[in-house]
Order: structure tokens, then C-alpha cells, then sequence
């Protein structure tokens, strides 16, 4: 474990390497690409999140209070677009996920970094024309962009589709570039089998960027003819058929929905085994289940249209295959909760939102077993059953993860410890304040309080109320979040390169690490999860 | 045919339960067997919930960090236990999956003797259209504002055929568990019978643009004996004795939910305000004017798309078929008297 080799110190990090603004533009570093990534997909967390907050406060009493009903549904459609489309799809995978991918796999860069840089590119293309719809003043469609109805409002909504059309593109070429580095680029002696879990996750994840985005990238191309060429597609005006838009965009958006989890599963599985300093328990069964979601994740799409008017036997097969869904997923918490056995667990930040994931989402999964049962589903559809659903799946499955993962890497990713007590504290405010304000929400969905309503009838506003104070505690959360990891950029102790005593690869070079990231080729002998105080004499099986 | 977008603060109906973890009333023949299953969903993941975090709350404790140097056991997987837990939840789920489904079907399948109800679905009102009756079934609500009434016997079957003139909503009744989507260009249904007397809200749950919020409704039960009286009480709209025309015509105003889209004075909304309208002369899409007169109104009202205000889109629904003569008069009495 000893990594500190003397001439590692002396070469300058991919930090340092190189200098000046257009070093970065012009960047094909995995490791700075990744870091732009993350820069631009937290500018557009705070700024999303800053939307759901004034959502929020506007919902604090049933009334219409600061916001009118167009400015409430302008502000809850660009807090979707934004948080979906800008920030979770590319937050995992192609910011954290283009940091340590090649690092894991112990390649010196993704396998076409001209080609990551590109797609860089185009997400800020893909930014710039949803920030744009702003301007032009009349996106109101919700994410899902629905027909009839965006049809029918003003024309930001040709830009807002053509925007996340774009980001499409984007997030298929980093899909691309993951799957041939994973297959092409593994340091000598990595089998399939000695993957970091991480690695497993993108790999599943990059499978769906590639097969489901087209579908979507089609559909919205379908949208803009439709509203350009007046050609009915979607339009019943003009011959067209509304449902169908929604079979279309609910066959790409549901395994998007896995696109947005798996990495952080991903994720959970470093956290939890390098903190407990145990093995991964069952590391077969939560690989291979990746790849069962990811295939399965294709065909439960009718799950979202059960009172759509869809025919009753699409809604009976959609459910059934919704519950084969669940089966895999639960296998995953099962066994990152079966791999604290016996471990000795390390209570550092990352550790504690790794806890907080299994709290969460736990939750949110299960919470999902209600929405696939049909008869239950129609009474909770389009509530905020749903709303604080997803909410635990995206907010307290992924965006969890997420500041788990930023705590587990920063050190790698800068050189920098953030201060433990301040990582800690962040941890609980996010806990509590996320907990406040969507288990409160599924109260509302089961007394039938539907969702993008900006005014409500009286007998909801006890609930709405502890969950808009629960949101600013959980806003609070996440800038101490901001707050620990700027000043650990500003005065950190300087990260020795493996902090953790992890075993993966990406702790075996400098913390920062140099720009081709190895000096040598990494060799790899055994598990990513094989550490030191594993006691190999106790017997048990391998 | 008449209906009226409402703020839900002024709907008026009782709070469905008096705390929010009670479940809501059980008013109708899906109600009972779905809470059962609610029940059961919300026991079942309850204790699986307490299980693994009660587990992972236990291993936290036990497994917390002693020294440095504490050894780790070397387990990795263990096959039994990962078929059990595989296969114990899927049994579950199969429960869940077919007690859903067969709920399901049930409410999609209306006896053949129900009474049928025609609902249109439009930006931001609902209309409860019965056989044989001139206007769509309606009922003053609180501050004297008017929201869309559906009347229905206790007891019978009820079927909604549905369908939607513009964009999507969705049709739900909470206290029901019924919920459907209404799509313009095709019908949907619903169908229940309701088992608790009363009134309860009806709410539109697929987004449809600004007053979404406001495309609210009441449905009420009442005593099958009492249902004839009360639906042709619901479905009149005439002008009262001792009432103005233009008080009438405020009346039918509401009613069609003008105001939904229109100010009444000269501020915009979706459409113009009517402030100082009549007599006025308006500038047309096409580059041409015309005088605000009783015949232009008119038309308005009957053909919106005839003429379009500059700086407008073509949004305003045709009422054709749905204001009568006297209403129409009416309408265009108060909007003369709009300053
Ligand atoms: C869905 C929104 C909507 C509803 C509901 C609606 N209108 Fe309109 N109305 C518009 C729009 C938009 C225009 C301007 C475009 C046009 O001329 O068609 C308009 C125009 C008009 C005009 C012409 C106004 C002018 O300044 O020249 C009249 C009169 C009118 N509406 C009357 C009514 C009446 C009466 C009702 C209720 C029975 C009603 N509208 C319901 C949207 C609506
Ligand atoms: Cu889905
Ligand atoms: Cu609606």
C-alpha cells in the first residue's frame, strides 16, 4: 500500500501541468473534462434547486401568494428540464464518471478524448439553448413536454426540445466513449471480474445513454416537425395521435431513469466497502443485476401510462414487468447492507451519506412497489405520492450518492481533505431536511393532493407547510455542502494519495494525479474490494 | 354546457379526513378493496423497511470502528441467503401484482345498466352533461361563484364517458380512487358507484396549462329518490325574476368560464380584457379593423377564429351549440356594460 514513491512528488499534477484558461478549453484531459463537467452541472444544481425552492415557499399556504399560475408553471417546467437534462443525466456519468473511470480501469484517458471534449461541447450547447427559453419567456410544458399541450403554448418550446435533443447527442457520445474504454482500455490483468462495481454501473449506464436516447432524440425531432411543418404526428387536430407522444418519450425516459440511478449505485458500492473495509458481499449479483435493470429498464415504460387510456392489457403486462424490476433492485440494498457485516466502519462523511442513500432510497424503492401495483397506481398517479417518489429515488438515491462520491474523491480530485466536522454536519441537514420534505409528500399523494398545482384546497396545508420548512433546511444542507468543499480547496490539508486505503487503482497515484495518470501501467492481481484488514485466515469462502 | 374554473380555496367541499395519515373516505364500491391493498402495501413495506435499516442501524453499531488495526470478516457472498431474499420479495410482489390487477379490471369494466354521463374536458372547467338537459349540471359554490356539478345516485352504477376539446386532463376523484385521462379526439371511461352521501372534490390531474390548479369540480351524492329533482335542479341556467340582464348575463359569464381567459377590465389574460370594448375599434391579426358592435361579439363568441385580435393566438374555444339565444344576449349586455 505504500504509494508515496519519491518521483511521483516531483512531477507536476494534471493541475499544474499545464497552464492558463485556453490549457483548459482546449483540455482532452479525462480527469479536466470531467472537472468542467462538474463545474457546469453544479452551476445548474444551484440553479434548479434555487427554482424548487421558490416553488416551495410559494406552496406554503394554498393560496397564490408571490408567484402568478404562469410563473409557477414556467418556474416548476425549467426546474425539471433543468435538474434532469443538465444536472443528474451528466452529473454522475460525465462528470465523476469522467474523472475516475479511466483511473479504475488504469488507462492513461478514455478511449477518444477528442471525442469526450466534443461532447463537452455540446452539452454547453444544449445548456445554452434551455437557459435561452428563458429569454424567450414561455416554456410552461412541464419536463415531459406533453402533447397536445405543447402544441398548443408559446414557441420556446421548439428551443427547449432542440436543447435537450442536443444534450441528447451529448450524453450518447459519452455513453460511446465509456463502453469502448471499458472493453478496449482495462490495465493488464483486469478481468471482468475485478471491475471496481463503479465501472460496472457506467458500463450499464453508458449502455442505456446509447440504445435509449435516439428514441428520444426522434421523438423531439417528431415534436419540432409537428409544431414547424404542421404535419400531424401527435396533434388529434390534425389527425395525429397524443398517447403515442407519450409511448415515445416514456420508452427513453424511463431507462433514463435508470441512467440517473445506476451510476450512483456505482457509487454506494465504493463508498460502503472502502469505509467498512469489507469485501463487497454478493459483488456477482449486484454486477450482473446492473445489467438486468439496464435490459429490463426497456420494456416497463407503459408503467407511467396506466390511466392514459392505454388498452388494460398493456397495463397489465407493464405492471408485471415493473415488479421484475424490483426484484434486482432490492438484491442491491440487501447486499450493501449484508456487506457492514462484520466489517469496521469508518464514520467519515462520505460514509455517512452513503448511510443516508440506504436510508433514503430504500424508501424510494420501495415506495415505487406502490406505483407498479395498478389499482393503487390509479388512485396515486400524478399525486405527490409520485412527486415524493421520484424525489427519493433522484434526490435521495442519486444526488445523495453524488455528494457522497464528491466527499470520496475530492481529495483525489484536488489534492485537498475537507473538514470532517463540517462534512458530517452537511450530512444531517441533508437528512433531515430531505426527509421533512418528501415524507411528508406521500401523505399528500394518498389524500389525493395532485401535483404542478400552485394553488390547493385548504386541507392540504399543514403538510405543505412542513415540507417548504423541511426544503430550506435541506438548501441549508446542501450550501454547508458547497461551503466544506470550497474551503477545502482554499485551506485543506494537503490529501496524501490514498487517504482511504482503498485498493482500487485510482488511489494508487498521486492525489492530485499526474496528467497521463500512472507512471507505469497498473497490473491488477486481484479484487478492487480486497483489503489489508480482511481477515483470511476466518475461513469463509471467497 | 356551462362550468366555471374556480380557486380551490372556494370550492368549499368538507375535508375528505381530518388528519393526513387517515385514509379518505370510502364513498365508493373501489374504495373499500384498494384501501385493503393500501393497507397491505403500506404493512408489507413497512416491515421490510424496518428490517433492513433496523439491520443496517444494528450492523452500524456492532461493526463500528474499534482500532485501526481490527481484522474484517472475509465474507463475500452467500448463496442461500441471496436466493432467499431474491425469492421471498418476488412472492410478495406476485400478491401485489395480482390483487392490483384484478381491482384493475374491475374498474375497467362498467356493468352494462349504468347511467351515463357525458364529461368534457376543457381549459381550465370541467362539463357534466345529462341526457335530455339543456345546460351542463352546475352549483354555487362559496363567494357566489359557480363550479361544475356532477350529480350521481348512491348506490347505482355511474359511467363517464369522457373526452377532452383541447389539450389532455385527467379526471379524478380522490375520495373514489378513480382517475382517468381525458384525451381530446377519443373517449375514455370511468365508472363507480358511490356508497357515502355528501360532497367531495373533483380535481383535473394531467397538467393543461395555467389554471391546472383551478380545473377543479364537486361531485354529490345523493338519495337515489332525491337524484331526478336534483340533477334538473343543477342543470338550469334561465334568467331569475327580478334579474337584469346584465346581472344574468355576469351569470352566464361565469358560468362558461369567460373569465378563465378574458379580464373584465381593459388588462389582458390569455385574451383581451373587455374593459371599454364595445364601440371601440379593433385591430385584426391580418392587418384590418373593425368595429366592437353587437355582431362582432357575437361572432366572437360564436366563431372566434373569424377574426383574430392582433397580438393574440387563436386559442378561444367556439361556444356555438352551448350559449342559447337568451344567454347570448345576455353575455353581450354585460360586456357592453364593461367600462
Ligand atoms: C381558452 C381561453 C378563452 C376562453 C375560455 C374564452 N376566450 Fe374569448 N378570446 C380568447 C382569445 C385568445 C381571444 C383573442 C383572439 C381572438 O380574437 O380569437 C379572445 C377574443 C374574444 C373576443 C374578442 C375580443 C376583442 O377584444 O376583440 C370576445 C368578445 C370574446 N373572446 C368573448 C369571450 C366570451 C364571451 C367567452 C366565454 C363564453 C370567452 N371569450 C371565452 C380566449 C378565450
Ligand atoms: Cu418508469
Ligand atoms: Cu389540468
Amino acid at each position: 500500500m505504500s504509494d508515496d514513491k519519491n518521483h511521483e512528488a516531483v512531477e507536476p499534477s494534471y493541475l499544474t501541468a499545464k497552464k492558463g484558461l485556453m490549457s483548459w478549453l482546449i483540455t482532452v484531459d479525462h480527469k479536466r473534462i470531467g472537472l468542467m463537467y462538474l463545474a457546469a452541472t453544479m452551476f445548474f444544481f444551484l440553479v434548479a434547486g434555487l427554482l424548487a425552492i421558490a416553488l416551495r415557499t410559494e406552496l406554503f399556504t394554498g393560496q397564490q401568494d408571490f408567484m402568478s399560475a404562469q410563473t409557477y408553471n414556467k418556474v416548476f417546467t425549467l426546474h425539471g428540464a433543468i435538474m434532469v437534462f443538465l444536472f443528474i443525466i451528466p452529473s454522475v456519468p460525465a462528470a465523476m464518471g469522467n474523472f475516475v473511470l479511466p483511473l479504475m480501469l488504469g488507462a492513461k484517458d478514455v478511449a477518444f478524448p477528442k471525442l469526450n471534449l466534443l461532447s463537452f461541447y455540446i452539452y454547453c450547447i444544449a445548456a445554452i439553448m434551455l437557459v435561452m427559453t428563458l429569454l424567450l419567456g414561455s416554456l410552461d410544458t412541464g419536463w415531459t413536454f406533453y402533447t397536445p399541450y405543447s402544441k398548443s403554448t408559446g414557441s420556446a418550446v421548439i428551443m427547449a426540445t432542440m436543447g435537450a435533443f442536443v444534450a441528447g447527442f451529448s450524453s450518447i457520445l459519452t455513453g460511446l466513449n465509456f463502453v469502448v474504454t471499458v472493453h478496449k482500455m482495462r490495465a493488464p490483468g483486469m478481468t471482468w471480474n475485478r471491475m471496481p462495481l463503479m465501472i460496472w454501473a457506467l458500463y450499464a449506464t453508458a449502455l442505456i445513454q446509447i440504445m435509449a436516447t435516439p428514441v428520444l432524440a426522434i421523438t423531439l425531432f417528431l415534436l419540432i416537425i409537428e409544431r414547424t411543418l404542421n404535419i400531424g404526428i401527435f396533434d388529434p387536430a390534425m389527425g395525429g395521435d397524443p398517447v403515442l407522444y407519450q409511448h415515445f418519450f416514456w420508452f427513453y425516459s424511463h431507462p433514463a431513469v435508470y441512467i440517473m440511478i445506476l451510476p450512483g449505485f456505482g457509487i454506494i458500492s465504493e463508498i460502503i466497502t472502502v469505509h467498512s473495509r469489507k469485501h463487497i458481499f454478493g459483488y456477482r449479483a449486484i454486477a450482473m443485476s446492473s445489467v438486468a435493470i439496464a435490459v429490463i429498464s426497456f420494456i416497463v415504460w407503459g408503467h407511467h401510462m396506466f390511466v392514459s387510456g392505454q388498452s388494460e392489457l398493456a397495463g397489465v403486462v407493464f405492471s408485471f414487468l415493473t415488479f421484475a424490476v424490483a426484484v434486482p433492485t432490492a438484491i442491491k440494498v440487501f447486499s450493501w447492507v449484508a456487506t457492514l457485516y462484520g466489517g469496521s466502519i469508518r464514520y467519515t462523511t462520505p460514509m455517512w451519506y452513503g448511510l443516508v442513500f440506504l436510508w433514503t432510497f430504500t424508501i424510494g424503492g420501495l415506495t415505487g412497489v406502490y406505483l407498479g401495483t395498478l389499482s393503487v397506481d390509479v388512485h396515486l398517479h400524478e399525486t405527490y405520492f409520485v412527486v415524493a417518489h421520484f424525489h427519493y429515488v433522484m434526490v435521495g438515491g442519486t444526488v445523495v450518492a453524488f455528494l457522497g462520491g464528491l466527499y470520496h474523491w475530492w481529495p483525489k480530485f484536488f489534492g485537498r481533505m475537507y473538514n470532517e466536522t463540517a462534512g458530517k454536519i452537511s450530512a444531517l441537514l441533508v437528512f433531515i431536511g430531505f426527509n421533512m420534505t418528501f415524507l411528508t409528500q406521500f401523505f399528500l399523494g394518498h389524500q389525493g393532493m395532485p401535483r404542478r398545482y400552485y394553488a390547493y384546497l385548504p386541507e392540504y396545508e399543514v403538510m405543505h407547510q412542513v415540507s417548504t420548512i423541511g426544503s430550506w433546511i435541506l438548501a441549508l444542507g446542501l450550501f454547508t455542502v458547497l461551503g466544506t468543499l470550497v474551503m477545502a480547496l482554499k485551506n485543506g490539508e494537503r490529501a496524501p494519495a490514498n487517504p482511504w486505503k482503498a485498493v482500487s487503482l485510482e488511489w494508487q497515484t498521486a492525489s492530485p494525479p499526474i496528467e497521463h495518470n500512472f507512471h507505469m501501467t497498473p497490473r491488477v492481481t486481484g479484487s478492487p474490494y480486497d483489503f489489508p484488514e480482511i481477515d483470511k485466515s476466518a475461513g469463509a469462502h471467497h | 354546457m356551462i362550468a366555471y374554473f374556480i380557486p380551490p380555496e372556494k370550492l368549499g367541499t368538507p375535508p375528505m379526513s381530518d388528519s393526513p395519515w387517515e385514509l379518505l373516505p370510502t364513498a365508493s364500491n373501489h374504495a373499500q378493496s384498494l384501501d385493503g391493498l393500501y393497507i397491505l402495501l403500506t404493512a408489507v413495506t413497512g416491515i421490510s423497511f424496518v428490517l433492513v435499516i433496523g439491520t443496517m442501524f444494528y450492523f452500524m453499531w456492532k461493526y463500528k470502528m474499534k482500532s485501526e488495526d481490527d481484522k474484517t470478516s472475509p465474507l463475500t457472498h452467500n448463496g442461500k441467503l441471496e436466493f432467499a431474499w431474491s425469492a421471498i420479495p418476488a412472492i410478495f410482489l406476485m400478491v401485489f401484482f395480482v390483487w392490483g390487477e384484478l381491482d384493475f379490471v374491475k374498474l375497467s369494466s362498467p356493468p352494462a345498466d349504468s347511467i351515463d354521463i357525458h364529461v368534457t374536458g376543457q381549459k381550465w372547467y370541467w362539463t357534466f352533461e345529462y341526457p335530455g338537459r339543456p345546460v351542463a349540471a352546475t352549483t354555487e359554490v362559496e363567494d357566489g361563484e359557480i363550479a361544475p356539478l356532477l350529480v350521481v345516485p348512491k348506490g347505482q352504477a355511474v359511467r363517464l364517458t369522457m373526452t377532452s376539446k383541447d389539450v389532455i386532463h385527467s379526471f379524478y376523484i380522490p375520495a373514489f380512487r378513480v382517475k382517468k385521462d381525458v384525451v381530446p379526439g377519443r373517449y375514455t371511461y370511468v365508472w363507480f358507484e358511490a356508497t357515502e352521501l355528501g360532497d367531495f372534490p373533483v380535481f383535473c390531474t394531467e397538467y393543461c396549462g395555467d389554471e391546472h390548479s383551478s380545473m377543479l369540480a364537486v361531485v354529490r351524492v345523493v338519495e337515489p329518490e332525491d337524484y331526478k329533482a336534483e340533477v334538473a335542479a343543477a342543470t338550469t341556467l334561465e334568467q331569475g325574476e327580478g334579474e337584469s340582464l346584465e346581472q344574468f348575463g355576469e351569470k352566464v359569464y361565469k358560468a362558461f368560464a369567460c373569465n378563465s381567459c378574458h379580464n373584465t377590465d381593459a388588462t389582458r389574460k390569455v385574451g383581451p380584457g373587455f374593459g371599454g370594448l364595445y364601440g371601440k375599434s379593433e385591430n385584426l391579426a391580418d392587418g384590418s379593423s373593425v368595429e366592437a358592435d353587437e355582431n362582432y361579439i357575437r361572432e366572437s363568441i360564436m366563431e372566434p377564429n373569424a377574426k383574430i385580435v392582433a397580438g393574440y393566438t387563436p386559442q378561444m374555444p367556439s361556444f356555438a351549440g352551448q350559449i342559447n339565444d337568451e344567454q347570448l344576449n345576455a353575455l353581450i349586455a354585460y360586456i357592453k356594460s364593461l367600462k
